[in-house]
């Protein structure tokens, strides 16, 4: 914003331009100071991950490592079986975001586009789950897990977590939209429900299905209390467990070595929230104000 | 759902009957809705009606549950040992609910409001605020209690002694520990308000703000008389949702306190996973189950009446 005077009548301060400069600065000032706070613990996270060990407990604590130390990425790597974690992570998360998109959109379907018998009562029980949490159910689900012989298996980190009746919601609403003229068309052409599903509609509702899927992704990936109690066996651990037993089990000093491990676990995530950004923030400003 | 059942019962009728008596849509959408109803029967539906029935029984593991009427609630509410814990977990929550939902969405809204602006780097700033919320609890617990360590090497007590104050011990003092996990919370939750806020704060029209400059409102009487009205719908939104989160927080408590110190963190859902999981005391961990679902029930029906309401006032 420039500041220069350009009217010679009035005082500088009664500028419009002026003042609106000073507003503008005033904004930045204020958005670059609560943005700087929000990311100090990210800084902080950062900057001891590249200490050493003795760095870390010095005082006063330096911003900046006064020699950068990524042996604590190998050794935190190493610490624990991260490796083993990740991929743990990632089979989970990917496997409970595919079977949503499956059964969230083949039940969306049948709400949106077909009449049935029993429909809105099915429906309304559909929406009732959504006010029943993990929390809530954890005790029967434990033990159903317990009854079928599921504990410490992926099936138990997966299958109670395959639908999401508020992603049914999202996608019903979406495909309610497109115009039904053209599945009696490509119906008329011989394409049966599958295909029109899966070919016209799931291409169509784009969107609807990027964003809710990314939220399927990311709440598995950061979901905690269900994998904390349905594994026992080390390699079975998300990373979420990995981390907080990682870090219990150091006995709480290695703090170069959880740092680093803590943004090795926060990483995925981060990358994918830059990389979709935008669909992700359209996703949850949507979901959050459209109650239709 | 009971047309479902039917078909599993008489296996024996001939398909064509029942396939012609509820027409060929209604099968077919039954198939579709299938696989997301068996999901929903097992770990939804069942459970709740498991809980209610298992609260109403002594079950502790390995052993067989053994009724006993409603011994779990009286233990909860009226029993020397019971009560006491029982109101400090419901004190608890309480307790971090309102110290984080109210200040989380007065923070929330006027970071949107600044951002509701048309300058540059407004996207830049969003993606900032937005990073703690992404980031998984677990590894932001690990990073504030890093920030938290009581000794002299933790960010927060290196402040405190550079500015000549006594250091604190935070997590591990009885009366800072919940303030200390609120603290993190709403620095943990803001984006996710943020961006509802700011897609509330750009439905209203921009006419009204102009129409209310030409009368010479000022900035403060635009917000009173305009937009705080306006996305109130949305404010409410925030606020069931915020509480319903805040409620069942429980990985923060996990990772940082363990419930203590003196169990001055240990809310509803982390008494009920000590119980069940700790204790082995699963009617117990039910019935406190139970006592949570009905909360949050009474809490999601606001909600859903709001979201009707809302259909109406667009």
């Amino acid at each position: 914003m420039t500041t220069k005077p350009t009217t010679g009548s009035v005082p500088l301060w009664q500028s419009q331009r002026v003042r609106k400069g000073l507003v503008a600065v005033l904004w930045y000032a204020l958005l670059s100071v609560t943005a700087l706070a929000v990311m100090l613990p990210f800084i902080w996270m950062i900057s001891t991950s590249l200490k050493g060990p003795k760095e870390v407990f010095t005082y006063p604590p330096s911003w900046i490592p006064s020699a950068w130390r990524w042996q604590n990425y190998i050794d935190a790597w190493e610490g624990a079986k991260f490796g083993r974690y990740f991929l743990n992570s990632v089979f989970v998360a990917l496997a409970v975001t595919l079977g949503q998109v499956i059964t969230c959109s083949m039940a969306a379907y049948a709400f949106a586009r077909m009449n049935f018998r029993g429909k809105n009562l099915v429906f309304a029980l559909y929406l009732s789950t959504t006010m029943i949490s993990t929390q809530v159910t954890l005790v029967p689900s434990y033990l159903v897990m317990k009854w079928l012989g599921w504990m410490d298996s992926y099936k138990a980190l997966i299958v109670p977590f395959l639908t999401s009746p508020f992603a049914i919601f999202m996608m019903r609403q979406a495909f309610m939209t497109m115009p039904r003229e053209l599945e009696e068309a490509a119906r008329l052409d011989g394409c049966g429900r599958v295909r029109f599903l899966v070919q016209i509609l799931l291409p169509l509702s784009k969107p609807v299905i990027a964003s809710q899927a990314l939220f399927a992704f990311m709440g598995n990936w950061n979901s905690y209390l269900w994998p904390l109690i349905i594994t026992t066996r080390q390699d079975l651990r998300t990373l979420q467990i990995g981390l907080r037993y990682f870090v219990s089990q150091e006995g709480g000093t290695q703090w170069g070595l959880f740092m680093a491990a803590a943004v090795l676990v926060s990483l995925p995530v981060i990358v994918i929230y830059f990389v979709v950004q935008k669909s992700f923030v359209e996703g949850i400003a949507t979901t959050g104000l459209k109650g239709t | 759902m009971t047309n479902g059942v039917i078909v599993e019962q008489n296996p024996g009728v001939h398909r064509s009957s029942w396939w012609r008596r509820w027409g060929e849509e209604t099968v077919v959408a039954y198939l579709f809705l299938a696989p997301s109803m068996i999901i929903l029967l097992a770990f939804a539906f069942f459970p709740v009606v498991f809980s209610i029935a298992a609260s109403f029984t002594r079950w502790n593991l390995p052993y067989r549950p053994v009724w006993t009427g409603l011994t779990n609630y009286l233990y909860l509410f009226t029993n020397e040992v019971g009560w006491p814990a029982f109101r400090q977990a419901i004190t608890n929550t309480v307790y971090f609910t309102l110290g984080s939902v109210p200040l989380n969405m007065a923070i929330s809204l006027l970071l949107a409001l600044l951002l509701n602006q048309k300058l540059k780097g407004v996207g830049l700033f969003r993606t900032a605020y937005f990073l703690p919320t992404i980031t998984s609890t677990v590894a932001m617990s690990v990073v504030w209690m890093w920030l938290y360590h009581p000794s002299n090497y933790g960010l927060f007590n290196s402040v405190l002694l550079k500015i000549g104050l006594p250091t604190e011990r935070w997590l591990r003092d009885p009366l800072l520990a919940m303030p200390s996990l609120i603290l993190m919370g709403i620095w943990h939750g803001m984006g996710y308000n943020i961006i509802i806020f700011l897609a509330g704060l750009q439905n209203v029209p921009v006419q009204l703000y102009e129409a209310a400059r030409i009368d010479g409102a000022g900035t403060w009487a635009q917000f009173r008389k305009i937009t705080w009205p306006l996305i109130s719908p949305t404010t409410f939104y925030v606020l069931v949702i915020g509480v319903i989160n805040a409620m069942q927080a429980f990985a923060q408590m996990h990772v940082m306190t363990q419930g203590g110190p003196l169990g001055r963190t240990t809310t509803i859902v982390y008494m009920l996973y000590h119980e069940a999981f700790e204790s082995f005391a699963m009617g117990r961990a039910s019935a406190l189950a139970c006592f949570l679902f009905v909360i949050l029930l009474v809490l999601t029906l606001i909600q859903f009446r709001l979201a009707g309401s809302q259909v109406h006032y667009e």
